[in-house]
């Protein structure tokens, strides 16, 4: 392959380390600020979070660590999105957060190398349970 | 709410009532508020001119939250969600439509419980799909 590798030594140490926890406290005032912004007025939202409420609970050291990593690809995009439902997250839980990258992938793009970076999170709620998993896929280019 | 739709009701190639949104530079900047995304490209017009996109584009996370919106208003209160994705294979533009579509792809049971696979999917106005993805549901019975 003619293009230069874009996968840092810095990206490299990332992979499978564990970040983490975020701690959030679901308040019923940030759930509706997100309902209200997503616009969508099922009465549900006001006791349970609406499904793509784990956006709002970022992982926020790995995704600092994961934007901010030097590389020569500046431009960022959010590739994908997957989360899985195990328990509802409601209004007084306190959802603790961890995340990490599970596999880096360089290709060749239309508009030069394209680095995807996969991550995983789990959201936990207080009583131990995972409530959700989620699966996201970052791309630098 | 609609009335409530039975595992019954449905068969392969069921379409899910289509919902039409219309994103504005203002419901962005009310999302990045309410996410705590505050990447540039989706509120600021010349940061998303410089990194080569048509203008600012909607959050992946806000289409499929809207994908997630007609999933769920379908369900009904008696429906749960047990898995929601999408791949974002295109943009969406603020002020235009993004409309979100859904259809029964399978239909099952599974320890005892009545199951749907649904693929799922967000069109701009050009018929694009800048979205595709999948979700997996419970439907209660009339049983």
């Amino acid at each position: 392959m003619s293009e230069e590798p874009v996968i840092s030594e810095e990206l490299e140490s990332l992979l499978n380390v564990e970040f983490g926890p975020d701690v959030y406290e679901i308040e019923k005032g940030m759930v509706r600020k997100f309902a209200e912004a997503i616009e969508d007025d099922n009465p549900a939202w006001q006791e349970v979070a609406p499904p793509t409420f784990p956006a709002a609970l970022v992982p926020t050291e790995l995704l600092h660590r994961l934007f901010n990593a030097k590389t020569p690809l500046t431009r960022l995009l959010n590739g994908s999105s997957d989360l899985e439902y195990l328990q509802p997250i409601k209004v007084g839980d306190t959802i603790s957060v961890t995340a990490k990258l599970t596999r880096l992938r360089q290709v060749a793009g239309q508009e030069g190398p394209t680095l995807f970076m996969f991550t995983e999170v789990t959201y936990t709620n207080q009583r131990g349970e995972v409530a959700v998993k989620g699966k996201n896929t970052y791309i630098k280019y | 709410m609609p009335e409530q739709v039975y595992y019954e009701d449905i068969e392969v190639g069921s379409e899910i009532p289509a919902l039409v949104k219309y994103p504005t530079t203002m419901q962005l900047v009310k999302y990045a508020g309410a996410s705590g995304d505050y990447y540039q490209i989706h509120y600021d017009k010349d940061f998303a001119l410089a990194n080569r996109l048509p203008g600012v584009i909607v959050h992946g996370w806000l289409a499929l939250s809207f994908l997630g919106q007609m999933v769920t208003h379908w369900l009904g209160k008696e429906g749960t969600l047990l898995r929601l994705n999408g791949s974002y294979r295109g943009m969406n533009k603020v002020h235009e439509d993004l409309i979100c579509n859904g259809k029964v792809t399978k239909k099952y049971g599974e320890d005892g419980r009545n199951l749907a696979r649904l693929e799922i999917w967000a069109e701009n106005p050009q018929g694009d799909k800048t979205v595709t993805g999948n979700a997996i549901v419970t439907l209660p019975s009339r049983g």
